[in-house]
């Protein structure tokens, strides 16, 4: 069973790979199609020329005069269809990854007879999948984010891989120290909060990004959000996901504080973990209020909102490698 | 966002002035630019950035060690940081200064709010605009058989607060999400209170207890190797005496814990001694105060018999060195040894200590350095032999885990020879002075505390989390209704609902709110179709659920 998990773990992150170039491919062509629409019809030719770089359309490149518009026309829409279609099936290869994951994390909890998050290995796997999971429920709701896709599926494979390659471990039972129902309630529910925060870092860029292009912007980071949503409805995006996790993390901060009570005799004694979540509160509670200040602008608000990513990473990789504390379980 | 009214006391006593007081001016200003949204803004992101040294820097109320050897390693940096409290950061003035005018922003903030609040709700929904079309939601529908009653019947059920003025109906909903809001920043306060308490008449100390009815321990300030009272707490702590039975610890192969359990007899308040059991996740609750396991260790017993044949037996608790296998190290001293029985005269150039290295599962072959698991399987007890001043009598504070490196230093103390012993084995050294091995006793560490802040904290954690949801879940709007009189608006009025009027239907949200229109759209189905008993149309709530 625990060989069965890590080997289904491998293929969720190949299968992350390959959704990852799926987007890609989805990006590459898609913005060749954009220019090609965007152009007026004298520059038809040059456009698709630029289309027919990628390789689908570079036999029909020769044909291509000033004199037939029709047949850019045309390749451009066949070019758009094969767009449709690779981010449908980089759509369709999350969700295979998604039931991978699902499977080895199942898989690897049956084999240890436990909740699988007792080492930072199990942990990461487990936030991973819930930004994974949640990013599919987003979609089916708002389709139109699938561009979004790319960044994700970049972010999980970074993450499921620095897991397999970095913080593997192998099965063993739970030290007495998390032997606690509270280990169910406290860990579930971080691990869900900071899932939704991993998830919501990526409107929150693409905000970023989408605003500036929208301002006129059209040097680097900008160009990438070109086919992007709106940037309003990007982040009311951001917004939702936050709303939605905030009091999450703030009960798992509370219920992590009741276990600590019993664990260890105090609710709170600014342990490197217990301060590095204050403070990812502190910076999100920061980021909920800006939002509801008029006067605060979007930008200062998204930017709290990578802040407080960044403060979440820091939370679950930083503290177990660069501190030592009570919560340093299993290996890392 | 700013508070008005809120004026703090004016400065002392000057004669009134017809002209405003510049302090008083200033200390207004002042008050408005705390209590003003940005302040708490900057305020909570410097709180943020000032908890960082407190998780970069070792802290003496997480690990004292630590900070003794940051000392060690920058000798000239860590004095100017102590200055700055950097080691008890989150005790430090600048830390407590922010969160201190933080919270004196949040009081200043909310409040006002709460006093309008409360006015809110005390009040009725505001009369119907005059131009409802201005609105962000509008419509104009035929209205309902029973006229305003039954569009007023309708909100009412659906819980919509509901005044009727004439014609014209006012309804509003959502006042949860200010009073939500307003208990979550109300149980920041109460949080804050709750730590005030625990820290002023909150007391906590940590022990090692070794098995053993020659070891029972009860509970006075004396008896800890270190305690912590608040300011608050008096000389008398709860009275109990607690005695150690029996320690079960089980370990996996690898060395990895599995299990643990102590079984203590305790008497509390003088009463009948009783039985009683707790581990890591599970403390023992005794009245006033808690008792948690911490840690255990092994005490190996340790019989000395000096020159003269007197013997003294004591076991020593070793504490670990960290390993897996729990080798430790321990020191067991014997200040009175060798007193001469004729003269009585103690000679402090021939007290004895041993310098001991324990391993519970020694391995096969030397060197017998590290355990090779926490069980006792093997156990070996290394010993070193001291004899000479111990420097007890110094008065100079040292650890009675370690020898006083010191007198070895300046060749008040020598070494007389080492041997590894194991159970039941015994050395005779040069002098004819006799040491034995006669087993081990468990010891647990325990750390005993009371904090009457807990309770406080769970209420206001529980007030958080509710506040939170109103406040982030739910939408305060308001919606209007107007029966326009018959014949006025449209032409088309032999309606097939009975004919004789329209109502107008305006929407206002009074926060953002993106399925507003849904909801809206909703809501004027259900008005005209105004069956008391007709269906009720939960799906507005699922969606403030679901957002």
């Amino acid at each position: 069973m625990s060989a069965l998990s890590d080997q289904l773990m491998t293929i969720t992150t190949l299968v992350y790979l390959l959704a990852m170039i799926g987007h890609a491919v989805e990006y590459a062509l898609g913005n060749s199609r954009a220019r090609a629409v965007a152009a007026p019809a004298r520059e038809l030719v040059g456009a698709a020329v630029g289309a027919g770089s990628t390789p689908a359309t570079r036999r029909d490149a020769p044909d291509l005069t000033a004199a037939r518009p029709t047949v850019a026309a045309t390749s451009t829409e066949r070019t758009a269809r094969r767009a449709e279609l690779a981010g449908r099936v980089a759509v369709g290869l999350t969700a295979l990854g998604a039931a991978a994951h699902l499977a080895g994390l199942v898989t690897r909890g049956l084999a240890a007879d436990r909740m699988p998050w007792g080492n930072m290995y199990e942990f990461v796997l487990t936030v991973s999948f819930i930004g994974v999971a949640a990013w599919l429920v987003v979609l089916v709701k708002v389709p139109s984010l699938r561009r979004l896709g790319l960044f994700l599926t970049l972010v999980m494979v970074l993450l499921v891989a620095t897991a397999e390659l970095v913080l593997y471990t192998p099965i063993v039972p739970l030290v007495p120290a998390l032997n606690s129902y509270w280990f169910i309630v406290h860990v579930s529910t971080i691990v869900f909060a900071s899932g939704l925060f991993l998830l919501g870092v990526v409107p929150a860029a693409a905000y970023l990004m989408r605003a500036g292009y929208e301002q006129g912007k059209r040097s680097f980071p900008y160009t990438l959000a070109k086919r992007l949503p709106a940037a309003a409805g990007l982040e009311r995006l951001t917004f939702v996901l936050h709303a939605f996790s905030f009091p999450i993390f703030t009960f798992a901060v509370i219920a992590g504080a009741i276990w600590a009570e019993a664990a260890w005799g105090r609710p709170w004694g600014w342990d490197p973990k217990e301060t590095w979540a204050f403070i990812s509160w502190v910076i999100y509670a920061g980021y909920l209020h800006a939002r509801a200040t008029p006067s605060v602008k979007r930008n200062v608000v998204a930017w709290l909102a990578i802040l407080g990513f960044l403060t979440v990473l820091m939370n679950l990789f930083g503290v177990n490698i660069f501190f030592e504390g009570l919560h340093s379980y299993g290996g890392i | 966002m700013t508070a008005v009214d809120q004026r703090p006391v004016p400065a002392p006593a000057e004669p009134p002035r017809r002209r405003p007081n510049p302090l008083l001016a200033l200390l207004r200003n002042s008050w408005r630019q705390l209590t003003s949204m940005r302040t708490a803004l900057v305020l909570l992101f410097l709180l943020a950035v000032a908890a960082i040294p407190g998780s970069v820097l070792p802290q003496r109320g997480v690990n004292p060690e630590d900070v003794r050897d940051f000392f060690t390693a920058y000798p000239e940096l860590a004095p100017w940081l102590d200055r700055i409290g950097a080691f008890e950061a989150f005790s430090s003035v600048w830390f407590s200064a922010i969160y201190l005018l933080l919270f004196t922003s949040l009081i200043g903030c909310i409040t006002p709010r709460l006093v309008d609040h409360v006015r809110a709700l005390r009040s009725r929904p505001p009369a119907v605009p005059k131009r409802l079309s201005r609105l962000p939601q509008h419509t104009v529908v035929p209205a309902p058989d029973g006229g305003v009653a039954a569009i007023a019947e309708t909100l009412r059920r659906r819980r919509w607060r509901v005044v009727v003025r004439g014609d014209e109906v006012s309804a509003e909903k959502g006042y949860l999400k200010e009073t939500g809001n307003l208990i979550f920043h109300s149980s920041m306060v109460l949080l804050l209170i709750g730590v005030a308490l625990g820290s002023w008449y909150g007391w906590s100390g940590n022990r090692l207890l070794v098995a053993g009815a020659d070891h029972v321990f009860c509970n006075t300030r004396q008896q800890y190797a270190e305690a912590k009272l608040g300011p608050r707490v008096g000389d008398d702590l709860p009275r109990f005496c607690m005695q150690l039975d029996e320690f079960d610890a089980r370990f996996l192969p690898t060395g990895q814990p599995s299990y643990y359990q102590a079984k203590v007899t305790v008497d509390e308040n003088g009463g009948a001694p009783r039985a009683a059991e707790f581990s890591v996740n599970s403390p023992l609750r005794l009245d006033g105060a808690n008792v948690y396991l911490l840690g255990h260790g092994y005490a190996p017993v340790i019989r000395y018999t000096d020159r003269y044949g007197r013997s003294q037996t004591s076991a020593v608790p070793f504490l670990g060195t960290g390993d897996m296998g729990l080798t430790s190290e321990g020191l067991a001293a014997f200040p009175d040894a060798n007193v001469d029985p004729a003269t009585g005269e103690r000679n402090r150039e021939l007290q004895v200590a041993f310098d001991g290295l324990y391993l519970p599962t020694a391995p096969q072959q030397g060197p017998f350095t590290r355990s090779e698991h926490p069980t006792e399987q093997n156990p070996l007890l290394g010993l070193v032999a001291y004899q000479g001043n111990l420097g007890l009598d110094a008065g100079i504070p040292g650890s009675v885990y370690q020898l006083d490196q010191r007198q070895v230093r300046n060749g008040r103390l020598t070494e007389i020879g080492s041997r590894e012993l194991r159970v039941g084995e015994s050395w005779t050294l040069d002098d004819g002075s006799k040491v034995e091995f006669l087993g081990s006793e468990p010891y647990i560490v325990l750390s005993v505390r009371y904090d009457p802040g807990t309770n406080l904290l769970l209420i206001s954690s529980v007030g958080l989390v509710l506040g939170l949801m109103g406040s982030l879940f739910v939408r305060r709007r308001r919606v209007f209704v107007r029966l326009l009189p018959t014949g006025s608006a449209d032409p088309a009025n032999g309606s097939p609902t009975g004919g004789s009027s329209l109502v107008e239907v305006g929407g206002l949200p009074r926060t953002e709110h993106p399925g507003f229109a849904d909801e809206f759209a909703q809501l004027v189905a259900a008005l005209r179709d105004d069956r008391p008993a007709g269906k009720t149309d939960d799906a507005p709530a699922a969606r403030e659920g679901a957002e």
